[in-house]
């Protein structure tokens, strides 16, 4: 016969020792609860091995002005036209891309090939940005991330869906902010580039043929 | 001594006047940040529905940091701080330790906030609630959130201190209670991250005045051992209410207090690192930093959460069963006391805290899926399950309490009493999953205007989206209603309420007045072990009931957790 076991509520002092065995069901639901810990915590270094899409990147501290100047440097060796006002730019197969937020435009304009992969540099001139890329009439999954001014976010991209995408800034940035949309465009593999405009100074005034009826003037 | 002192009719606890007045203050200051940041969600909410457009862009973001302001800071501290009085010395019987220093403590949390709110409405921090440096606000707004923080740090520590001397005055044998208990873990949170606000706000005031540069990801990261942790504060504190409002309520048990002050250990270990999950897709940190803190080590402060998950339905559910609510698997909650206020916002805080707020919360905390979370619609809607359909919910819920044991005045517009916790459960309900939702289109979270008419490029989302938004809208006017009922009843009850009377008053005339502080329910039972059942499944540990309702938790979580991987799997090819 064991002794009547006394039970209280939170609002009571418990007396003498409270250290004391939990029951089955206790017990149970912890070793459930724990395990499923483990799990969640062991699904990310899994991804990391197994996965396509970690926010893993190069990562390193740049000046503000000099990622400005890599990205002009990028921007006169691979630009193929203009739209409404951004250039657009066409870089090769597996070239270092780059994208700055600035208040409030995301410069320039890329055009990439589904398949083919790409180092997109992405950085901030003056505040932080959120890059927040969406498909245009498309379910591409959405995907998001922190830009940070002073440090050089190095993505290694796919881009898994042609269409046409829009940059979105999801970071608060100034008044300005819900007007920063920048674009980027992705083509067939087999599309035929579009010529440089460092190597052709006839067609340099010509706008861009395949995105300037949809973009328009706004 | 009796001049100091009174007793409670109700509860017979020793109610010390300097309590009193301190609970009364900041529940009251509570309120009035309550209002504000109540009336700033109502014109937010008007502007982001697409359909209504309230506001122009330069006031929605300015109203839009009143809101984040006055509600995650303002109404949430203060209002903890009247817990954590009554935790202390109401609890304990005990003195209030240094009540000069507690006024005091008060006095600069009233001048921080106040500065703060001047700054804020006068358009000098148009920042939104993280500040993110290079953004920057006048010196005066920094100063404010400082002179606050200093504040509340001194209220804590008189909390230690009321601790020690209800220990040393023996006003209570053995050890504290597991809701003051709770309310301990939530002051340990409290100091650091008071201690992180001063790392990162004192800087940043000399930033402002021109001393000193501040790296924008080194704010983001210390900043957020502030915004994220103050999250842990109310998560401990809420925690500790539905302890606190079980017993008072249905007579809820303690399972086994190892197991309950454990959890709350793992909070106070290994919670601080969650602030990491802001910054799972910045370019400052690596995936090892990443992996280790976004999981709280090990997702150690989820299984915190999973145990007080289990251990707090089920002591209601022992509770009641012990009161002779034996029937079936639900008898107990079936006929359990949903016209009581206090209860049904109890429950609502769990169950919504629970399956919207901490399932969301964990996925999205994931390093990768985050990747289709940061900084979308997904984000608030998870945390607007968090910390208004759980803490705020379990705050107002106590309120239908502390109004007749505190205030000693009845709850006025009892009817309307009755349904409120409902009406603002609901809404929020809605409100937060319709936001989750449009969220995983990549809508954009503080955002003014997501039709783009002023982008160089136009963009369209989905008329789903637009269809998720009208939803939200509704779910959020519901929840302002909700809040709206909230205001009313309390200001109502404190100014101009009734008094409760004496117990053959109550008796005679039960309007306003709780079932459990009418009738307190048992607060301890002593259970034969009886011979025909195994100890496992004695009387004092059947929870049948709960364990149906957590098996069903566990599966929506593990469903909701793989569908976001697999959401995850159809992005671009990124590493």
């Amino acid at each position: 016969m064991t002794a009547p076991e006394a039970v209280h509520s939170g609002v009571v002092a418990p007396q003498g020792v409270w250290w004391k065995p939990a029951h089955k069901a206790e017990k149970t639901w912890v070793a459930i609860a724990f395990a499923w810990c483990m799990i969640l915590f062991a699904m990310m270094p899994i991804w990391h091995l197994k996965g396509q899409q970690n926010p893993s990147g190069i990562r390193g501290t740049v000046d503000p002005g000099r990622f400005m100047a890599r990205t002009q440097e990028f921007i006169a060796a691979y630009q193929v036209g203009e739209e409404n006002g951004y250039p657009v730019v066409e870089p090769p197969a597996g070239a270092d891309v780059y994208m700055i937020g600035m208040m409030w435009r995301w410069m320039p304009v890329l055009r990439l090939r589904e398949g083919v992969s790409y180092t997109l540099h992405l950085s901030a001139l003056d505040v932080n940005h959120g890059f927040s890329l969406i498909q245009v009439n498309g379910n591409a999954q959405n995907v998001n991330f922190q830009i940070v001014p002073g440090y050089d976010y190095g993505l290694r991209i796919v881009p898994n869906k042609t269409g046409e995408y829009r940059v979105v800034c999801n970071e608060f940035c100034g008044i300005g902010h819900h007007a920063m949309v920048g674009k980027i465009v992705v083509l067939d593999a087999t599309a035929p580039a579009m010529p440089l405009l460092k190597d052709s100074t006839a067609t340099a005034a010509a706008p861009p043929a395949a995105d300037s009826a949809k973009g328009g003037a706004r | 001594m009796s001049d100091v002192f009174r007793t409670c009719a109700h509860t017979g606890l020793k109610v010390h006047k300097d309590a009193d007045a301190l609970i009364k203050a900041n529940a009251v200051v509570a309120t009035v940040m309550l209002l504000i940041g109540g009336i700033a969600a109502l014109f937010v909410l008007l502007t982001r529905w697409q359909a209504v457009h309230l506001l122009s862009a330069e006031w929605f973001y300015r109203i839009l940091t009143v809101h984040g302001m006055t509600m995650l800071v303002f109404f949430i501290l203060f209002f903890e701080m009247a817990i954590l009085y009554f935790a202390s010395a109401v609890l304990l019987g005990s003195r209030v330790a240094a009540p000069k220093l507690a006024w005091a403590a008060f006095g600069l949390m009233v001048i921080g906030a106040g500065l703060v709110e001047v700054m804020m409405w006068t358009g000098k921090a148009d920042v939104l609630f993280s500040s993110y440096v290079p953004l920057r606000a006048e010196p005066p707004y920094y100063l404010g959130v400082i002179l606050f923080a200093v504040g509340a740090l001194l209220a804590v520590c008189v909390f230690f201190a009321t601790l020690v001397v209800a220990k040393r005055e023996k006003t209570y044998t053995g050890s504290v209670p597991l809701v003051t208990y709770g309310a301990i873990t939530a002051a340990i949170i409290a100091v650091i991250t008071l201690g992180h606000g001063a790392a990162i706000y004192i800087p940043t005031y000399f930033w402002s005045m021109g001393w000193m540069n501040v790296d924008p990801q080194i704010y983001r990261l210390v900043w957020w051992g502030l915004g994220h942790s103050s999250q842990q504060i109310n998560v401990a504190a809420m925690v500790a209410v539905w302890y606190l409002m079980g017993a008072l309520t249905i007579g809820a048990v303690v399972l086994n207090e190892k197991i309950s002050r454990t959890a709350f250990v793992l909070y106070v270990l290994f919670i601080s690192m969650a602030s990491a999950h802001h910054l799972l897709v910045d370019p400052g940190m690596g995936p090892a930093w990443k992996v280790w803190n976004t999981s709280y080590a090990m997702y150690l402060a989820v299984l915190a959460s999973m145990i007080h998950g289990f251990t707090v339905p089920a002591g209601m559910e022992v509770g009641s069963r012990l009161r002779g609510l034996t029937k079936g698997l639900f008898e107990w909650l079936r006929r359990a006391p949903w016209g009581d206020p206090g209860f049904s916002a109890t429950v609502f805080s769990i169950v919504v805290f629970g399956f919207v707020g901490g399932i969301t919360g964990v996925t999205f905390g994931t390093e990768q899926i985050n990747l289709t979370v940061h900084n979308t619609l997904r984000s608030p809607g998870h945390f607007h399950a968090t910390v208004v359909s759980g803490t705020a919910l379990a705050f107002m819920g106590l309120t239908y309490y502390v109004v007749p044991l505190i205030f000693r005045k009845r709850v006025a517009f009892w009817g309307m009493a009755k349904v409120q916790p409902y009406v603002f459960a609901l809404g929020m309900l809605i409100f937060s999953m319709a936001m989750t939702f449009a969220g995983t289109f990549g809508v954009p979270r503080r955002h003014w205007d997501i039709s783009f008419a002023q982008a160089p490029f136009d963009l369209q989302f989905s008329p789903t989206v637009d269809l998720m938004i009208g939803i939200m809208a509704i779910g959020g006017l519901l929840a302002v209603t909700g809040g709206a009922m909230y205001i009313v009843i309390t200001v109502s009850s404190v100014f101009f309420g009734r008094p409760v009377g004496d117990v053959a008053a109550m008796a005679a005339d039960p309007t306003g007045i709780p079932q459990g502080v009418l009738k307190l329910p048992p607060q301890t039972h002593t259970v034969p072990v009886q011979e025909n059942v195994t100890a496992d499944r004695g009387p004092a540990h059947h929870a049948p009931g709960t364990l149906v309702l957590v098996g069903v938790f566990l599966v929506a979580f593990i469903v909701y957790y793989f569908l976001n991987w697999q959401l995850l799997a159809g992005a671009w090819k990124i590493g």
